[in-house]
């Protein structure tokens, strides 16, 4: 049987308390944007409810910690196909298991799931890392994201801690939606009409008149701090591979 | 001429990237008030220069003037170079304006001595001051103390500061007599004994009363250069142990000497000694996070460290009865002791194995580097082939496939 949900975490939870529910192993489990129909297998659209959805988690609160949980949030963000029927099968091993087995890094789903998490983590660090954000005309600072994974729901905390006093935007030009800081709290935002110049910044026209110095005064910093004589790019490109170069105004 | 905050810039970034300090964790500064800034326990690289090192904090220095004559530096009075000098209203405008676009973490300011260290250490000050009170700055600040300085000073920039520092930079008093004859040791040691008191007493302090300020929570570090005098890694790493026992310091950074000036009192290099220099950051980490002790490493029979492997190979290759470890029953001291297996997977096999018996495959696709641990294990499904016990031989073997990954640890 292939299972097809609504591409939310909830409904995503709702196929795997309908897989208990009707004792039928998925074969596959999709989002619906994703999914394109084949000629075999039986498909059943499952529909999202979120007390269903609720009664998974609890269900695994017996068996899991609450971090382990969390960890299967994480792989599930990670878009990688395929992922829902590893983190079904990592579930089914905890919900039949006498003991938490979270640990037992020699089971393969527990084993790819903890791979997963820290590819995920990796590229957390990697938005707050290369995260540049350019000044608007009207005080906004503006940071656009192509992430290889949908991490915008792990990044809100990280900035609202250390930008509390200047409104700011990160947006993932890719997904097409963004977090954005009214001074107040950060809520989930879709821009209508949103002309990046080239996707990655934000357009020459609505920046404030300073940016332009500040920007070239980092790259100045950036060219001074180097070292000539250790020059080491294969190291260099190590830390900052290409895919992140046009976040960073040092590297382009 | 009135130079522009660009060409300040450019002159003094260049003259302060010789301090290799880059970090920007071990703090604990949460923003508050609706201010700017976090300092969380765990540091973020920005960025990577082109020789690989991490960016984390604008690194400055007020002014390259300097009374002093130290061979081994840059900004040195008898060098023939152009001088600058920061406003403290510069520095701060540069550090809150990068840190608003995410660009660094904070702020490490240096200087050259002018005048003397008291006076130079208040200007420093001055900066982290005004970061702090006038712009409710929450970010890492990294301020070095220079030799000499007094205890009140000192006293005033570990109230502002993340993290203080004092560098030794010559490993040896008879060696940094020779380079630097207006330095000596004791001047290096009297700051850095009193700040380690100091930090300790505020941490007590702060057990018994919540509301004791902190002083320099990110801990002090200090920096040796390597290369520039005849001492050996015996020495280097000696000292270093001696100052995280004893100074309870957090970091010693190890700068390979770079050829800043053709000073005769000091070596003609051609390049400086980065595979050295990344030798001594691995062994500081077996110090630091493997439990070794130093002579285990290098010692009287062994001064130097092995160039072509790595410290924890070489130890291993001098120590052949220890091994091959029962992956499935050894504590954890043996664990971190094979080549090849570090700190994040010994905590994964400790924890796997009380599920059931490990074997080859198992810890193969953990991720452990098996090109070297191979030869030092003992679990079911090793293949046959990898059994071998002669040292010479498994060195040969590692550097045969090691050839590409050297120098990777920065």
């Amino acid at each position: 049987m292939i299972f097809i949900y609504d591409d939310t975490y909830e409904g995503f939870l709702s196929v795997i308390f309908e897989v208990y529910d009707i004792k039928t192993r998925p074969d596959e489990i999709h989002k619906k944007s994703h999914f394109q129909a084949g000629l075999f297998g039986e498909t059943l659209e499952v529909n999202t409810d979120v007390e269903r959805a609720s009664r998974v988690i609890n269900g695994l609160k017996k068996k899991l910690s609450a971090r382990a949980i969390n960890n299967l949030y994480r792989c599930w963000l990670s878009e990688i196909p395929q992922i829902e029927m590893v983190i079904f099968r990592y579930v089914a091993y905890a919900l039949k298991s006498d003991k938490n087995i979270e640990s037992n890094y020699a089971h393969p789903d527990v084993l790819e799931v903890k791979k997963v998490v820290k590819m995920i983590g990796r590229e957390v660090h990697r938005m707050h890392a290369f995260v540049r954000f350019q000044k608007t005309k009207d005080e906004v600072y503006v940071a656009t994201i192509t992430p290889d994974f949908d991490v915008m729901a792990l990044l809100p905390k990280h900035f609202k801690d250390r930008y509390q006093d200047q409104q700011w935007l990160i947006y993932d030009t890719k997904r097409e939606y963004g977090i954005f800081y009214d001074l107040e709290k950060v809520s989930e935002i879709v821009l209508e009409n949103a002309e990046w110049q080239g996707r990655n910044k934000v357009q020459r026209a609505v920046l404030d008149e300073g940016e332009d110095e500040y920007e070239n005064l980092w790259k100045s910093y950036f060219k001074a701090t180097t070292i000539v004589e250790r020059t080491n790019i294969k190291l260099h490109l190590k830390h900052v591979p290409h895919r992140y170069w046009k976040y960073l105004p040092e590297k382009n | 001429m009135k130079m522009n905050v660009d060409d300040k810039l450019k002159i003094l970034a260049d003259a302060a990237k010789y301090d290799v300090s880059c970090a920007s964790s071990g703090s604990n500064r949460k923003n508050k008030d609706k201010g700017l800034g976090n300092s969380s326990s765990m540091g973020i690289c920005h960025s990577y220069s082109e020789d690989g090192r991490c960016i984390s904090l604008l690194k400055l220095l007020l002014t390259n003037y300097c009374i002093y004559d130290c061979a081994y530096c840059v900004s040195r009075s008898s060098n023939d170079i152009q001088r600058a000098a920061f406003t403290v209203k510069e520095v701060v405008d540069l550090t809150i304006n990068f840190y608003r676009r995410n660009y660094i973490e904070g702020l490490f300011l240096s200087s050259g001595i002018f005048k003397n260290a008291d006076y130079t250490n208040e200007r420093l000050i001055r900066v982290a001051k005004t970061l702090r009170e006038e712009h409710n700055f929450h970010g890492y600040i990294h301020l070095k103390i220079i030799p000499g300085c007094s205890p009140e000073v000192m006293e005033e920039a570990g109230l502002y500061a993340d993290r203080l520092s004092v560098n030794l930079e010559i490993p040896s008093e008879p060696s940094l007599q020779k380079i630097a004859p207006e330095k000596n040791h004791s001047s290096v040691y009297k700051p850095m004994n009193f700040l380690t008191d100091r930090i300790k007493l505020y941490n007590d302090e702060k057990k018994r009363f919540r509301s004791t300020p902190r002083f320099a929570p990110g801990g002090q570090s200090t920096q040796v250069v390597v290369g520039a005098s005849p001492e050996n890694d015996f020495d280097i790493l000696k000292l270093a142990d001696n100052l995280y026992n004893q100074q309870r310091l957090r970091r010693v950074y190890y700068s390979g000497y770079i050829p800043v000036s053709d000073d005769n009192r000091l070596p003609a290099l051609k390049t400086p000694p980065l595979i050295r220099e990344n030798r001594l950051y691995q062994a500081d980490w077996l110090l630091r996070f493997y439990g070794f002790q130093v002579d285990e490493i290098v010692n009287h029979q062994y001064q130097h460290l092995d160039l072509k492997i790595d410290p924890k190979l070489a130890y291993a290759l001098r120590n052949m009865h220890l091994f091959p470890v029962n992956v499935n029953l050894a504590d954890k001291e043996m664990l971190l002791r094979i080549p090849g297996v570090g700190v994040k997977s010994v905590n994964m096999i400790i924890q796997a194995r009380r599920y059931g018996r490990l074997n080859f495959e198992h810890l193969r696709k953990m991720g452990i580097a098996m090109n070297r641990a191979q030869y030092f294990i003992d679990v079911p499904g090793r293949p046959i082939a990898r059994v071998v016990e002669d040292p010479f031989k498994i060195k040969s073997a590692v550097l045969s496939k090691d050839k590409n990954s050297q120098l990777t640890l920065f």
